[in-house]
């Protein structure tokens, strides 16, 4: 250990404001964005939770960066590469290709919604199969996916809260009903306005850390050897290649069949604000590299990995290790609270995507059919606070919060399984129901029982090549569609489903 | 989708996924920065730039024609 130019930050009066501080300004900013960009009343549903789809280039970069890189890749990330070395690296080809794949399916996808008035991936599915209980499998298959990921942003922060000392369960509690204040308030826009100065922050933040944490190391060739003298791998090790790229492919085809980043791309005004978004949005990526890189740096510093194993922190503690080692507290209050915020804006976003999807797929169709816009809305504002009360429980469970990387894969499995429904649907009519839904079924059965054979510590799959669970179970999921659909054909019974017209898909460029 | 947009999409999913056996390694380091990572990273400006690619050819071809 390098104690001597170091000292571990001890946090005075004005760290504690510039901290509380910093968080409280994000919170107003979320409650007065009820005001932002209004045109018609928030008594509605499109307004409430999609903003109007009238968001731009600059709003939607801000709001599906604000989901995706959020408190989960400001902690998980580096922490992963410092227990596991090489292998957190691969959430970099995952926010990688995921770009290209949005190019691909999310315009089809912005214009049927717009031309059909959808507001979540149910609502098409439900179209496109005339089956509202489709709708209702992919919708709760997203709402399911999405709770372990708010949770995660929950779990992401306790080892902040912990750092400096404050009671960490009152304060979670405390934060997230203000998060559920505010998205009851403003929708959409609440998070959409908070990911500006969620961004702004974190941005200052890692780019001071990547600056300052080699000059003060002795740059990165210097951390990189040191981090392999301290024993971290620094690549993957070669049975793990399979795995590695499986689990990179299968999370950035994940991505957006979650529902948070499907209601920011919905939220879009025109097809053309998602395909400059997919050139743009890899700025992110690079952000994500550079946290990935202070998982090395962090065991540099301590001379060992983050393992939990011989007296060493566990994987989550690396970034505020690095962070509280290297600055002054000032600077730790700063980015901390940077990285609080990092999870007040996706947790919002998830529980109104989560909330939306309860209300158009299940309340709807299946509670009150006859439900007005208005009433929608104010459904999705409760189902808001219900799930964010839900989340809240679920992050106090402690085994939780170990291997908090694994959880997101868990929800990643799940929700792939919707990938024939919602994007191989735009480009056949061959698709009926029961392959798709059968398709879902048996892949769902199929994953969950692979990761319970791997104990649900590992989303690889040891039987065969170290595999992503979820990517084998799209692979089963594809095959059982496929012949099912083969079947249906060869005796004719094949006939095209929906009342969905090609015209629908069509947007002007 | 003209052949050669589709092909500028692909080509990242082509070297990043097939090729992990080749860029799993740490030499040449760039900087230093092992081969594993400093190649990683440049595959998100070049996916970056394909993507951009893509979109003008198709705003070119399409003028203000509606596309599918």
């Amino acid at each position: 250990m390098k104690e001597g130019k170091m000292v571990i930050s001890m946090y005075n009066d004005l760290d504690y404001i510039l901290f509380f501080g910093l968080i409280g300004f994000a919170i107003v900013v979320g409650f007065l964005a009820v005001f932002w960009k209004r045109v018609a009343s928030l008594e509605n549903e499109l307004e409430y939770g999609l903003a109007g789809r009238r968001f731009g280039t600059v709003i939607v970069w801000f709001l599906i960066g604000g989901d995706i890189y959020t408190a989960y890749t400001l902690i998980a990330v580096p922490g992963l590469e410092a227990s596991a070395g090489g292998l957190a690296m691969f959430a970099v080809p995952y926010v990688v290709l995921v770009y290209p794949l949005v190019y691909i399916f999310m315009p089809k996808l912005w214009a049927v919604s717009k031309n059909k008035g959808y507001i979540t991936a149910g609502d098409y599915v439900k179209d496109r199969f005339s089956s509202r209980f489709l709708a209702l499998l992919v919708g709760l298959t997203g709402v399911v996916a999405e709770m372990p990921y708010i949770a995660l942003q929950i779990v992401g922060i306790e080892v902040l809260l912990d750092s400096m000392k404050l009671p960490v369960e009152l304060s979670l509690i405390v934060a997230f009903l203000f998060v559920a204040g505010f998205t009851l308030i403003s929708g959409l826009r609440g998070p959409a306005l908070t990911a500006i100065v969620k961004d702004v922050l974190i941005w200052a933040a890692v780019l001071t850390i990547i600056i300052v944490v080699p000059i003060k190391l002795g740059g990165f060739g210097t951390i990189f050897s040191d981090a392999k003298v301290a024993g971290l791998n620094l690549n993957i090790s070669p049975a793990l290649d399979a795995g590695y790229v499986t689990l990179a492919f299968g999370s950035a085809l994940a991505l957006f069949l979650y529902p948070h980043a499907f209601t920011g791309a919905l939220s879009s005004k025109d097809a053309n604000t998602i395909k400059k978004n997919s050139s743009l949005l890899p700025l992110y990526s690079v952000l994500l590299l550079f946290v990935t890189l202070l998982g090395v740096a962090a065991v540099a510093v301590l001379g060992m990995p983050f393992d939990g194993k011989h007296g060493a922190p566990a994987s989550s503690f690396a970034f505020p290790y690095l962070i509280e080692h290297m600055f002054p507290s000032w600077f730790s209050s700063f980015a901390f609270a940077a990285v609080v915020i990092g999870s007040i804006v996706p947790s919002s976003i998830m529980a109104l995507a989560s909330a939306n999807l309860i209300t158009r797929n299940l309340y709807l169709e299946y509670i009150n059919p006859k439900a007005s816009s208005a009433r929608q809305s104010v459904v999705t504002r409760i189902m808001v606070v219900v799930v964010i009360l839900g989340a809240l429980l679920f992050s106090f469970v402690p085994a939780a919060s170990r291997q908090i990387i694994f959880l997101q894969t868990f929800g990643g499995a799940f929700v792939l399984q919707t990938l024939p429904a919602v994007f191989l649907s735009l480009y056949t009519r061959k698709l009926n129901k029961w392959s798709v839904g059968i398709g879902w079924f048996v892949s769902l059965v199929i994953t969950v029982i692979m990761l319970v054979q791997m104990n649900l510590t590992v989303s690889f799959y040891k039987y065969f090549f170290e595999v992503y669970i979820g990517l084998i179970g799209l692979g089963i999921n594809l095959l059982v569609v496929g012949l099912i659909t083969l079947v249906m054909y060869l005796t004719k019974h094949v006939k095209e489903e929906g009342t969905i017209e090609e015209k629908d898909f069509e947007y002007s460029s | 989708m003209k052949v050669i947009n589709i092909i500028l999409l692909a080509i990242p999913f082509i070297v990043l996924l097939f090729g992990i056996t080749l860029y799993n390694r740490s030499s040449p380091s760039l900087g230093g920065f092992p081969f594993f990572y400093w190649f990683q990273m440049l595959w998100i400006f070049l996916t970056a730039l394909f993507t951009s690619i893509v979109y003008l050819n198709e705003r070119r071809e399409n003028g203000d024609k509606h596309v599918q």
